[in-house]
This record gives structure tokens, sequence and C-alpha cells, in this order.
């Protein structure tokens, strides 16, 4: 399987170095006043608008080649032989690898290192990698890559998550096919209450379907290393499996964050990252890969499906006593995130309720579907699908209504969880359920003035109204915020000051990666307000900084913002020190405002750029959340989190009957975010987050069937459009958390998690069907 | 068989050589012409990112062959601002917070300048048909309808009142 065109020494391959790449991404400045608490304009926006912002599928080199991938078109089997020799024949190609080229350990995974870079004697999913092709035009190279001859024998896919568990399938993995086993044992496991519900819910395979393709270029280095940049989530996790896999020491692997389109957890795990360090290192030419629609559907990690079986048990108000329940999470063929997923949907599995008595226990597995991993809200959003549909049943057998049985079971501040953990910051569940429950009612459609463009099925001209039922519902969520169960999470950032054509500037460098939800304005805000600036400019994101972790769990601004205020106060410590000196001040009388170091006692000031002249006062700074603690693997007890978010929301919808059409008329949402660093910011988050809380509710699907993916195009697989998203009605609460940087709550993930049960719960009142599945499809509605 | 195309890009004439007979007038923009903003986030005509006026009519630049812009004018994202100055689209999206990643905002820009060249003040429906064709993974869509009703309130200041806003926050 050896290329004999490649060069026994890859680093050797280049003898002279090749320029930087002609597009890449660049310094974001603005100098304007905004600070914390303010919507100052992003410093990329005018970039965006312009279309001249370098996303990673933008980028360009004078003499680069493109990079394709080769893959498994079996969700399993085994490989007897791959011949490459026909694709090295065609006129252009520049490298045909497969796994025998990869010179390091041919292994990564971002919890465990299950996952072949190129597939050996296995493929365990339709769309494995398993080789790959480098050529001068991306035509080209996929007319050399259709060339390559794989020998498979198909094996049965292991498609049944259930039957995993149950022990009944062959082995996938040496170390068994369970990736994760949670339990949660409080209270007493025996628990009997007087009213009980109980039902089986399904959730079907969500994808991130950010807009902006997986890719980026692969400089190959004089060093014999690589620098790449990248559209990824963490950057420092990145540089690390791909260092191992190249076989590098870590510094010779350096990652420069390109423009991101999107991410949404779709980026977490690894993509073409390997594959184009690996041709770059080979071919000794930068190397760009960008993946179409269809390959991006293969090519990353999606949401898990889950099988939820939940039992609650309550007293006759309603009052929860117990809740028992079964999780089923599908894994797909690599471990990515899996065990994580599994930490959330077993720890918040009975929701933002106080419940004494809990038995939930939670499974991860390995199968043949595609491997599922992060997306927004991870293991909260299926579980929370099933308990909020739990507590609508548990309304309707005590005889009130949803917000009623929702008051009444509420978490609150100094509630305990089912791990044991007190909440020891505010848990407003109750006020944001009465908050949406008091937003008024969108008014009904009116026959007399029907405008086709508000009805299910809109210009299709399906209905005038005929067969048309409104219904409201509601849901309310829980998400851990930042990282849990004990890792050790944390980011660092460097914070400069010095004079520019005398006004002073700041300048923020961290690895913390900006994929669209507005980090990088964050930053400067925080900069603003801390050291009294206006100009702030903020570097590229790369790994010549220390590590910033990753944008995920809604950690992002809480803990990179954490580390540019410690690094920003300890920038402010050094020039308060210099102005006490040329003033004759303490330091305790001096404040930093407007360019300035000012004395409250007495009023003197000294300009900052004087004061600096032409010295810089530079000031890095690691920061960490306060640390949890891993969880019993038996009993699922303890403190596993760092904070919670919450939001809820009230969906109204239309519903045609006849056709099975939903309409969305209107979502509220109430969402508690500690403080709103940025308001604008915050609810563009909850917007867009409501929104595919939507898809999910009514339309997003991967749909296997054997294994395979039957719907890989935005053809097929259908996201919200701005006929879909109704106008939002939207309250956000500040109630500071006193354990976290100026009070915040993490933003992003709450919305994604109560906006589809609230849509299925309003199906459900306009309908009375059960509706046990999401997304909810038509036939489910027609029963056809 | 490999071609010459000619074709007006912004006002400039460009050439490209050696084009492939498949090759789209996305790529050809994006990889010959060195003019990377209309994107690529489905090359099937679903998403609207690459859209592009050709001839003064929006099209899927993704859908076009380009072989078919041969002695044609286009416009793109990158020809709307003048010079320093955003167009009014452009100053609204940025102003309203309807980029996020951005990835869909030059295709929701040039669909927008496209509604505000026919329509002085659309209605909230009216915003929404125009924009239909065009998928944004980020914002929900809500401050993008925001920023199209800045944009048509200055330009069309007189024009006839748009819809009241749908929504409200906060
Ligand atoms: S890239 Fe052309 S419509 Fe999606
Ligand atoms: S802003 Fe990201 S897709 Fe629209």
């Amino acid at each position: 399987m050896t290329n004999p065109s490649n060069p026994s020494n890859p680093s050797r391959t280049r003898d002279t170095a090749l320029s930087a790449p002609a597009r890449v991404p660049t310094e974001l400045t603005t100098s304007v006043p905004g600070g914390v608490g303010s919507s100052p304009h992003r410093p990329d926006a005018a970039l965006k608008v312009r279309g001249e912002f370098a996303f990673a599928s933008d980028l360009w080199h004078e003499d680069m080649v493109w990079g394709v991938t080769l893959r498994s078109p079996h969700p399993h089997a085994l490989i007897r032989s791959i011949d490459i020799t026909d694709a090295l024949t065609v006129p252009g190609v520049r490298a045909v690898l497969t796994h025998t080229d990869v010179p390091g350990t041919n292994r990564y995974g971002l919890e465990r290192p299950d996952q072949p870079v190129l597939a050996e004697d296995v493929v365990r999913y339709q769309g494995e990698p398993v080789a790959l092709v480098a050529a001068d035009h991306p035509e080209t190279a996929r007319r050399a890559m259709r060339r390559i001859a794989v020998d498979y024998q198909v094996l049965d896919p292991v498609v049944d998550a259930e039957a995993v568990v149950a022990g009944a399938a062959p082995l996938l993995h040496p170390g068994g096919n369970i990736v994760r086993h949670q339990p949660i044992r409080r209270g007493d496991p025996d628990a009997t209450a007087p009213v009980v519900v109980r039902g089986t819910y399904r959730v079907g395979m969500q994808d991130q379907a950010f807009l902006g393709p997986e890719s980026g270029l692969a400089v190959p280095a004089p060093d014999g290393g690589v620098d790449l940049y990248v559209a990824t989530q963490w950057l420092h996790v990145d540089q690390r499996q791909v260092a191992i896999a190249l076989g590098l020491p870590v510094d010779r692997v350096r990652l420069t964050l390109s423009g991101v389109g999107g991410a949404f957890g779709g980026r977490e795990d690894l993509s073409m990252q390997v594959h184009a360090c690996l041709l770059a290192l080979y071919t000794g030419r930068p190397v760009k890969m960008v993946y179409n629609r269809q390959e991006s559907f293969y090519g990353h990690v999606h949401r898990h499906p889950a099988t939820l079986r939940y039992e609650h048990g309550a007293d006759r108000d309603g009052r929860l006593v117990y809740v028992r329940a079964e999780i089923f999470l599908d894994g797909g063929a690599y471990a990515s995130s899996t065990p994580a997923v599994v930490a959330n949907a077993a720890t918040l599995g009975v929701g933002p309720y106080e419940v004494p008595n809990v038995a939930v226990d939670c499974w991860g597995v390995y199968t043949n579907n595609p491997p599922c991993g992060a997306m927004r809200g991870f293991g909260a959003v299926q579980a929370a699908f099933a308990y909020e549909s739990q507590m609508d049943r548990l309304a309707e057998a005590v005889g009130v209504g949803p917000v009623e049985i929702r008051l009444r079971n509420a978490m609150r501040r100094g509630s305990t969880l089912p791990t044991g953990q007190v909440v020891d910051s505010a848990a407003p569940v109750a006020e944001l359920l009465r908050r949406v429950a008091a937003k008024p009612l969108p008014p009904p459609v009116d026959p007399a003035e029907v405008d086709l463009r508000q009805l299910p099925g809109g210009v299709a001209n399906t209905t005038h109204g005929e067969g048309v039922v409104r219904g409201v519902g509601y849901g309310v969520g829980i998400k851990n915020i930042c990282f849990s169960e004990g890792f050790d999470d944390f980011s660092t950032a460097r914070v400069r000051v010095e004079a520019v054509g005398g006004e002073v500037a700041a300048t923020v460098h961290t690895a913390a990666c900006e994929v669209g939800q507005g980090l990088v304005t964050v930053l400067q805000q925080i900069v603003r307000t801390e050291l009294g600036v206006r100009r702030v400019s903020v570097l590229p994101m790369d790994t010549s900084i220390g590590d910033a972790g990753s944008t995920s769990a809604s950690r992002q601004t809480y803990m990179t913002g954490g580390a540019v205020r410690a690094a920003s106060h300890a920038v402010r410590d050094r020039l308060l020190a210099m102005a006490a000196a040329e003033l004759g001040a303490t330091a305790t009388d001096l404040v930093l405002a407007g360019g300035a170091v000012l004395s409250t006692r007495d009023g003197a000031a000294v300009d900052l750029a004087a004061l600096l002249g032409a010295d810089a006062v530079e000031r890095t700074a690691e920061w960490r959340h306060r640390a949890t603690e891993a969880v019993d693997p038996v009993t699922g007890q303890g403190n596993a989190h760092v904070q919670y978010g919450f939001a809820a929301h009230r969906a109204v919808v239309d519903v045609d009957t006849e056709l099975g059409l939903v309409r969305v008329v209107e979502l509220a949402c109430a969402q508690d975010v500690g403080r709103a660093m940025n308001p604008q910011a915050v609810l563009g988050q909850i917007q867009g987050g409501s929104a595919q809380g939507l898809g999910l509710a009514v339309m997003e699907e991967i749909q296997i069937s054997a294994g395979r993916i039957r719907n890989p195009s935005f053809t097929d697989y259908l996201i919200p459009t701005v006929l879909d998203m109704p106008p939002m009605r939207i309250d956000v609460l500040e109630l500071a958390d006193e354990h976290a940087p100026y009070g915040l709550r993490g933003v992003g993930e709450p919305p994604t998690i109560s906006s589809t049960p609230a849509i299925v719960a309003a199906i459900r009142a306009a309908t009375g069907l059960a509706l046990t599945r999401v997304p909810v499809r038509p036939e489910h509605i027609t029963g056809t | 068989m490999i071609v010459r195309v000619n074709v007006t890009v912004n006002g400039e004439q460009c050439q490209a050589d050696d084009v492939w007979p498949g090759e789209s007038l996305l790529y050809l923009l994006r990889e010959r012409l060195g003019l990377p903003g209309a994107k690529n986030a489905c090359e099937q005509g679903e998403c609207g990112s690459c859209t592009v006026y050709l001839d003064g009519v929006l099209v899927c630049a993704c859908l076009v062959a380009a072989g078919q812009a041969q002695g044609r004018q286009v416009r793109t994202v990158e020809g709307l601002a003048d010079g320093a100055e955003l167009d009014p689209v452009q100053q609204a999206f940025v102003e309203t917070g309807a980029v996020q990643c951005g990835f869909c905002t030059p295709g929701l820009v040039v669909a927008a300048h496209d509604l505000l060249n026919r329509v002085d003040r659309p209605t909230d429906p009216e915003i929404r048909e125009a924009l239909a064709g065009n998928l944004c993974r980020c914002t929900g869509y809500e401050k993008i309808l925001e920023a199209v009703r800045l944009a048509a309130s200055r330009r069309n200041p007189g024009g006839r009142p748009g819809e009241a806003a749908e929504g409200e926050s906060r």
C-alpha cells in the first residue's frame, strides 16, 4: 500500500521556505467606547459584510494544491487490500496516502484515542476516511480518488443501541461496546407514589449544519513541522492530536484559527486536520482541503440519537416523589465526546426539578452508525425532551396546568441535585416560567384576512385555515456550564498596553476560538472596562500562546473572559504602580479611566500614553474556575458541575391536522444570563439557539437506515429558514452568580434545550396526540 | 475541453484561462479571480450563501457554469460598498447584530440589497419571502429582519411604512 512517489522522510521534501499564505486571518481592531454591559459592534463585522473576512474555506496560497478524502461506502467492513497504483498515474496527482503513511500513532479522539486517522483493516462507519489524494485541481484529486481500488469484505452493521446494552452485538472495539454507563442513585430506590406516569421517548440524530464547511490550509515548514490554518473549536486539543498522529513534537505543529462558519459542537473532533498536514508534509506543498456539504455530513460527529424510558411518581398534588429512567445514547462508531454526553444526560436527567428519590441509568454505546459527539446542549437536550414530556403527562394525571406542575417542583437556589450537589447560585426556574406564561398570546388567525404566509404550508397554498388548530406548550431546561467532573479547565490570556501614535492601545492574545458567538467583541469589552482604554486589538487566535480550552459547554466568555480580566488586572496593577511613582501617590488611590490614570484623592491625572512613553506593559494570566469532582461510578454522587444555565420557552403553534404540517407562530423565551456582557449578542444566542431547538422539534433529522445516511444534503436535511422561524419575545434576567467573572452565566446552550419540548407540547395541545419522538413528522400527526 | 472566460466583475474586466467545463461561476470567482466573498455552503442551490448578481439578476453562483458568465456582468458582495463607505444594507447588518459567524452574510446582504432595490419599504412577510432561500444557522433570523427593516427605513425614509416589528425583546 505504499506510495512509490513518497519520499521516505517527508520532513526533507522541501529545501526552500514557502512564503506565508496570501489570505489568512488578520488582527481585529476597533477604537470605540463600549465596556462590559454594552453592545459595541463586532470588530469583524465590517469585514464579514464586505465579504473580506478570511474563512477557512477562503484561505489561499500561491503554491497550494488540493486534498480530498476517500471514504468508506460501508458502515462495517473488513479491508482486504487497497490499491493506489491507478490513482498515481493521473496527471496532476501529487500524493496518494493510506494508513501505512501515517508516521505517528494512527489514532485520535477527544476523550479516548480510538479512531484511526486512516482506516487500517476495518471500517466502522459509512464515510470513514480510508485514503487521501493531493492534486493540482480539486477535480483532478477527485478523479484520482475514484481510481483507488479498495477490496472490502462487508459485515453486518450493529445499529441498535439498546441491543448493544443487552449484550446482543458483536464486539466493535477491543474494550467492549459500552463507552460509558453512568448510574445515578439518590434516596429510596423503591419509593412509591400514588400518581405514576410512564413514557418512552425517542430523539433523532440532529446535525450541527454549520454553514461553513470543514476546511483548512496546511503549510509545510522549514523545521520539518507544519503550520495549519483551520476552523476549529479548540486549537490546543487539535494540536496535541495532530502531533501524535504525525509523530512530531507538539511545538512543530502550529495552529492558527481561520474564520469559522459556525460550529455548535461539530468542530470539536478532528476532521481534515491531520489529513491536510500529512499531505502537506508528503508533497512539500501547502495543501487546502474543503469539504462539500455531502462530505460535511460524513465528516463530523452528530447529536446522539436517544431512547429514553421514564417513570415519574408524584403525590396527588403533583409533587415529585421519584424519577426512574433508562437512557440509551447511540454513540456510533467512535467514542468522541460520548462519555461527557452520558454524564450530562445522567446528572441532569430529571431536569430543573426537586426530586427526592432518583434512579437513572444512562448508557452511551458503540454501533456502526455515524459517530456522535458534541452538539449544543449535548446530553441535556435529549433528557429534556423526555422529562418535559413527562411533566406534561403528570400535569394531566393530577389535573393541573403545565406551568403549575412545573412551578410546584421547580428547583431553586439551595436545591439538591440527584448527584447530591447543592445549587449554590441563582436558579430562577419558577420565575422564568412565570415570565413566559405572562406574555400576551399572539392573536388567532383571522379567517377574514388570511395571509397564506402565516399558515402551515405557507405559500404552497395547502390550506386557507380549514383543519388548522392552535396549541400552546411550555418547556424549561437545565445545562451545566464549563467542563465538569474534575477536568482541569483553564484558559490563558495575554494583554499588552502601549502607546500607538499618541493613543493608548491594548492588544489581547488568546487561543480561544471565535466561532461566530462574538467572543472577540466581549474580550475587547472586558479590556475596556478594566483598563479604561478605547482602542483594543484582538490578535489572531493561535497556539503560540497557552491553551484556552474549548469553545463549548457555553464556557468561553466565562473562562477566557476570566483570563482576560485577570491579565488586565495584572497590567492595571503595573500601570498604577508606575503612575504612583510618577505622581508621588499611593496606587490604591488611583484608577484607570479614559486613557489616563486618575487620583481619587486629589483629581491629579497622568495620561497613559505619556506614562508609557516607548514602553509597553504586558502580562499573561492563566485562569481556572472552581474545582469540580468526578461522580461516583456506581451512585453518581459528587459535585460534578461548575454552574448551571436555565431557560424556559412558551411555544404557540398552528397545526394543519389533515396534512400534518406545523407552523410555529411564536416563541417566548426567558433566560437568566447572570450578567448580559453584550446584550445584543445575548439575544443573538437566544434567538439562534431557539431556532436549532425548533429544528429538532419539527424538521431536522439525519435519517439512518442500516448504518447509512439517507439525506446528506440541504435538499433533504432541512434546517429552519426565515419562514420557519417565528418572531420571539425574550426576557433576559441578570441574577449575578457570585462565583463567576462579572456574575455571568453561560448563554449559548440553554435556549436550544427548552425550545424543543415546548414546541412539541404545543403540537400535543393542538392535536391531542401523544407524540413521543422528535422531530415530529407530518405522518406522526396524520397517523398515515 | 478547456476554455477561456471573459467576464466583468464589479465593473472590472476579468479573464480566466484553463477553465474546466464543470467549473461553476462560484469556483471561478473564488478560486480564479480572488473574490471569495460569495460562499460555498452547499453548492446545490439550497443555501443562498453564494448569491451574486448576474446581469442585475440574483443567481446562486454555484448553479451557474463559469462558461455561462462569458461576456456578462457579475456583481458580488465585494462590489456593494463605495470604497470605505458601506452600503446601507451592510451598515445595518453591522449595527443590528445580524452578523454572527458571517458565513451566510454575503449572500443575505446581496439578497436584501436586491429586495430593497425592488421594494421601498417591504413588510415583514415580504422580507421573509425574499430571504427564504438564504439559510443562516446562527442568528435565528430575527436580527437579519431587523437589519433589513433598518436599511429600508434609511434608504427610503419617506416610503410606505413597513408592518410593525413582529417580536419584542427585553
Ligand atoms: S452554495 Fe450556492 S446555494 Fe449553497
Ligand atoms: S451568521 Fe452564521 S450562518 Fe448566519
